[in-house]
């Protein structure tokens, strides 16, 4: 089956890229560039055909190959593409081009060092994306960390090695945890079965009492949270943001973020469905947290970066309450939400990398009135900054949209039915969070773009080159298609939050007494 | 293609056409697009509801496509037109129009020229998703965009920090009034299991929906609407919002957008007709915003801010009808209002236009003999929302009057009082402004009395066709016209016998404030100014707009300022988050020595490290496979 394994091309074709750029001679940048560039917009288009091929309202894997790997302790080269993954791939597919795209100007150092690095992260998390087997999605899990690691620490800024350092400390931390939990959960499964596997199906079978689930959950959901990040685990994110080169923000925003509410969906729920359950509340408390703090500190930022970075902590909080609500409509929201961040914040992230390009600095308090200095780039920023804000017709919207209207479906169906108010309560408080988004990213307008016309330096700067606008057109017509045609996207990621539902809360109902 | 969707679609074009290639391909390719686009839109509408009317109006529902699906419930994208869209969508596409037409005479010569016309396009796009949609999320969408039209048109001079700090405040005190919409919209979805608004009237005419309250949803969807038609408490960025162009302020912010608030509960009547405590929340916030509008466009000194005080009120008496079960009343109301209020701001325009941008009425007086066109049309405008009859407002003011005391839906003495004396309010600062500016001897000085001159016949042609509009539009009687659909109110029979007296005293009104302002203002106004300072704290109070906005700004403005600054992130992220892993990080490094030195060392070391441990994983893994 020629088809079943395109999927793997898809994987390991940023491999063969690094494999590739060592073949290139030493100073061959624009070659690297090229080369780079080219394959990254292969694999879009391959993943781009796996989509379009990747058939809505069936459930379980498609494209689906499993190897014996390790056999010995029942560990499998499993990947494949369901509800769940399916849009991650085709936006971390996406967003690669671009990225080599982005860091035309900005990458002087250390060329092909820095595109083996931006094909290994690709790699890394294409891969813990598709993993199906919880070994393999482990490596992957633990490999983005290198790339990124270095990203920020070789082409960062300042104080790069502060923030390399943070980050790295608070994500060792959260995987040690992982670990931990990983490892007594297979040796559970071996025990109850007498052979050990790390498939995922077998490992959402298990069934543990309720006081193993909560602490392995609660292993689990910090490994993830902090890679969310949800508050008060996120004051690693605004520091890596600010001193990661445009690349570095793009990929960490765009998708690595990702990484932790996907962990939630496809792991952290599922496998722990009563402690899931249990501790909903919990989760869906500091997703408001997240939303609401997020907001604020995002309104007192300074620095252009520090404001998107705090942003994204208040837009994943969308996320997390989308998922910890249950709701089809929620789950399917956060997925979308997932999918739109990503979209929008590497949009945003690639804007400051090209006002950073011009002016060198990252003071909001330096700039004013760039709409009338750079035309073009203030139309993209505008439009980006709508998205963020959730106005209709773009990807935000239909993520918060969905999200909210689950969760206060959830939170009504719960409060007539007698069964607490909680969930309504912080449904509607997260409604409420939308106008602090809005606050925040207007502000930001309208210090940046409107009012009197104020650069850095006092010198004219160029509006966008055709290469600029080639990037922000191709993100912004995937925020609109997200905006105005969801439907196809959600027929697709709906068999996902469909099986994500199912695990949580069917094994839920069967075990409620 | 059906014929709704094109409606929709034409200014769509228009705006794209503009936006994208209306800077390079100059001044009558944009007026051509600009204006032509919205004029199809017109004539094509015109033609829709003629043969709607040919075939005894049925409601005509177009589906567009599948906005997404979920198991057996989805959000289509449709349009209704029926009797009420079709007035709606004849106001927003004809008087669009002519403020198009306006426009090219107001903005010639502005550099943004091009930019302006496509914002305008925009407008109308989703001011015509907001009147067609079929379901509450169409309406949404056209709701959020009409919205973002206004943000962009009101900091159209964006170079002013005030200009788009006024567009930012009208943002997000909309948003605040759309969170209760979407909240109502959610329990309606969750409900109900759609959105389509036919269907959510059905639904409730048909007994109580188990698990919901129609007051809460009328409630949560009337915080929306006091957003976009600025009721109390969410009014105040209304007048901020006249620091966008003129024509703006005609089409959006008096004609047009401000009232989608009123549409919006028309269109839900079936809600709000078994929710008669959501009712009695309409009427009392419509009525005390009627009411304290009018007493702060008393002492107002700017022309464009008297207009936008004046709107607030009048919208408010909007939602008195609404508040009262006259839906058709409100409608009608909204229609005669979009003519005179749209006539007056384009006077007020062409006066700003006349003296060179000045907008201070007590620099303006006796423009009279020198703009007779603006001054012929804004007196009949004026006579028009003071209700003399037989002109339109007249009509619609008188209806709002009479069910304000005599519907059985909440009709009641105080309300029909309150409303009275607004009235009279209402045709006393209106005729002030009309004497202060056209009136009198002249005050101004040489040099800018010199320069005085009448406007482009673009400007003024629209000015009398609204001027014609505005003295006979309210023989076409709107009640009448919508009772199929929204049926009116009964009458207390004992209220009966009231209803000629009222008309004779809804005149009396009209005349008593004309007669008030010519006494007060007449000569050198200085019975206007005795009154000024013998009531010294009053006046400070209306012209300080009871200081709402000082209140708002120091009762959620600065504490959200300091909660973000202070505690989150000084206490929060920096000392307690950042400082006990700074701590922590301290600790470990002085138990394991050396360990940051190696942190910090050759990066590129770490390359080949990570590298080669992948390497020898996969090595290792293949020979045990």
């Amino acid at each position: 089956m020629a088809e079943a394994t395109l999927l793997n091309y898809v994987l390991w074709l940023p491999v063969l890229g690094m494999a590739a750029l060592l073949v290139l001679p030493r100073g061959a940048d624009a070659a690297v560039r090229g080369l780079a560039f080219v394959v990254m917009l292969l694999q879009f288009v391959l993943a781009a055909w796996l989509y379009g091929q990747f058939e809505a309202g069936v459930a379980g894997l498609q494209f689906e190959t499993r190897l014996p790997w390790i056999a010995d302790w029942g560990v499998y080269y499993h990947v494949g593409l369901d509800g769940m993954n399916v849009l991650l791939v085709l936006l971390t597919a996406f967003l690669g081009p671009l990225v080599v795209a982005g860091a035309v100007n900005a990458i002087r150092q250390d060329v092909k060092l820095f595109h083996a690095m931006v094909f290994f992260i690709q790699f890394a998390m294409i891969g813990t994306f598709v993993a199906q087997d919880l070994f393999l999605f482990y490596v992957f899990w633990e490999t983005m960390l290198i790339p990124m690691f270095l990203m920020i620490g070789i082409w960062g800024g300042e104080r790069r090695i502060y923030a390399t350092l943070k980050f790295v400390l608070y994500t060792a931390f959260g995987s040690i945890l992982m670990l931990a939990a990983l490892i007594y959960l297979v040796w559970s499964l071996y025990e109850e079965r007498g052979a050990l596997s790390f498939a995922f199906t077998d490992l959402y079978g298990l069934d543990l009492p309720m006081n193993v689930q909560a602490w392995l959950l609660g292993a689990f959901a910090l490994s993830f949270a902090i890679k969310v990040p949800i508050v008060p685990l996120h004051t690693w994110l605004p520091d890596a943001h600010v001193e990661a080169p445009t690349a570095g923000s793009v990929i960490l925003a765009g998708v690595l973020l990702k990484m932790g509410t996907y962990g939630f969906m496809k792991l952290g729920f599922p496998l722990f469905p009563e402690a899931a359950v249990a501790a909903a509340p919990l989760f869906m408390t500091l997703a408001v947290i997240s939303i609401v703090y997020g907001a604020c500190l995002a309104l007192v930022q300074d620095d252009i970066k520090k404001i998107i970075a705090y942003s994204s902590i208040s837009h994943l909080g969308y996320v997390m309450l989308g998922l910890a609500c249950f709701d089809l409509l929620g789950v399917q929201g956060a997925v979308i939400q997932m999918v739109s961040h990503g979209l929008v914040s590497a949009g945003l992230f690639f804007m400051v990398g090209m006002i950073y390009e011009r002016c060198h600095t990252r003071d909001l308090a330096a700039y004013g009135g760039l709409a009338k200095a750079m035309p073009v780039y203030s139309v993209f920023f505008m439009v980006l900054t709508l998205a963020s804000i959730g106005l209709p017709a773009t990807s935000g919207f239909t993520g918060e949209f969905l999200v909210l209207v689950g969760a206060v479906s959830a939170g009504w169906a719960q409060h007539v039915a007698g069964a607490g108010s909680t969930t309504l309560v912080l449904g509607v408080m997260a409604v409420l969070g939308v106008v602090l988004g809005a606050l925040y990213m207007l502000r930001f307008a309208r210090l940046f773009l409107f009012g009197e016309e104020r650069l850095p330096g006092g010198h004219a700067v160029a509006d966008l080159g055709l290469r600029e606008k080639a990037i922000l057109a191709a993100i912004v017509v995937a925020v609109f298609w997200l905006g105005i045609a969801p439907a196809g996207p959600l027929a697709k990621t709906e068999s996902g939050s469909l099986q994500f539902q199912q695990l949580v809360l069917g094994d839920a109902a069967g075990g409620a007494p | 293609m059906g014929a709704l969707t094109l409606i929709v679609l034409l200014p769509l074009l228009g705006f794209l056409l503009n936006g994208l290639l209306g800077g390079r391909l100059g001044r009558t390719f944009v007026n051509v697009v600009g204006c032509g686009l919205p004029l199809l839109a017109f004539v094509v509408a015109a033609l829709t509801v003629r043969d709607l009317a040919a075939a005894g109006y049925p409601a005509v529902i177009e589906t567009v496509y599948t906005w997404a699906a979920f198991g057996d419930r989805s959000f289509e994208i449709a349009f209704l037109l029926d009797r009420l869209s079709a007035v709606m969508v004849l106001i927003v596409t004809g008087v669009g129009t002519l403020i198009h037409l306006y426009s090219t005479g107001y903005m010639k010569g502005d550099p943004g020229y091009a930019r302006y016309f496509a914002y305008l396009n925009l407008f109308l796009f989703f001011m015509l998703l907001l009147v067609l949609g079929r379901s509450l999320l169409v309406l949404f969408v056209g709701w959020e965009g009409v919205g973002l039209a206004s943000y962009l048109l009101i900091g159209f001079w964006f170079s002013d920090p005030e200009k788009s700090a006024a567009g930012k405040k009208a943002f997000i005190t909309n948003r605040i009034g759309d969170a209760g919409f979407l909240l109502g919209m959610f329990l309606l979805w969750q409900a109900l299991g759609t959105l389509d608004m036919d269907a959510i009237n059905a639904a409730f005419a048909a007994g109580p929906v188990p698990g919901l309250s129609a007051a809460l949803v009328g409630i949560l969807l009337f915080v929306g609407a006091t957003g976009k038609s600025a009721q109390i408490p969410l009014h105040v960025w209304l007048p901020d919002a006249m620091a966008g162009p003129t024509p703006v302020s005609a089409l959006i912010h008096a004609a047009t957008m401000v009232t989608a608030g009123v549409y919006l509960v028309a269109r839900l009547s079936g809600v709000y007709l078994v929710a008669p405590e959501a009712s009695a929340v309409i009427a009392t916030i419509g009525v005390l915003t009627a009411f304290f509008a009018a007493t702060i466009a008393v002492v107002q000194t700017d022309i464009k801010k008297v207009l936008a005080y004046s709107t607030v009120s009048q919208l408010g008496f909007m939602f008195v009808a609404l508040g009262v079960g006259a839906y058709g009343v409100a409608v009608f109301h909204l229609y005669t209002h979009a003519f005179f209020k749209a006539c007056l701001f384009l006077g007020a325009g062409s006066v700003i236009h006349a003296l060179g941008g000045e907008q201070d009425i007590r620099r303006m007086s006796g423009l009279a003999r020198r703009i007779p066109v603006t001054f012929a049309t804004f007196a009949v405008a004026t006579a028009a929302i003071a209700g003399l009859p037989p002109l339109a407002g007249f009509f619609s003011k008188d209806e709002i009057l009479w069910y304000a005391l005599a519907s059985e839906r909440g009709g009641s003495t105080l309300l029909f009082a309150t409303a009275a004396l607004t009235a009279l309010m209402t045709a006393f600062y209106m005729f002030r402004l009309l004497w202060r500016v056209f009136m009198g001897a002249s005050r101004m000085s040489h040099e800018v009395e010199h320069h005085v001159h009448e406007s482009p016949p673009s400007m003024t042609g629209v000015l009398v066709v609204l001027a014609v509009l505005s003295a006979v539009g309210g023989f076409f009687s709107i009640p009448h016209f919508l009772e199929p659909v929204l049926p009116l109110p009964t009458i207390d029979p004992a209220m009966e016998h009231f209803h000629v007296p009222l008309l004779v005293l809804s005149v009396a009104l009209g005349l008593t404030g004309l007669a008030l302002a010519a006494w007060l203002y007449a000569g050198d106004a200085s019975r206007a100014a005795r009154l000024e300072a013998r009531f010294a704290g009053l006046h400070r109070l209306l012209t300080g707009k009871y200081y709402v906005d000082e209140f708002y700004e120091a009762a959620i403005g600065r504490p959200l300022e300091w909660l973000s600054r202070r505690v989150f992130l000084g206490l929060g992220d920096r000392i307690l988050l950042d400082g006990t892993l700074h701590g922590l990080a301290g600790l470990a490094r002085r138990a394991a020595g050396g360990f940051a030195r190696i942190q910090t060392g050759s990066l590129q070391a770490y390359v080949l490290l990570g590298l080669a441990g992948l390497v020898l994983l996969l090595t290792w893994s293949l020979g045990n496979g």
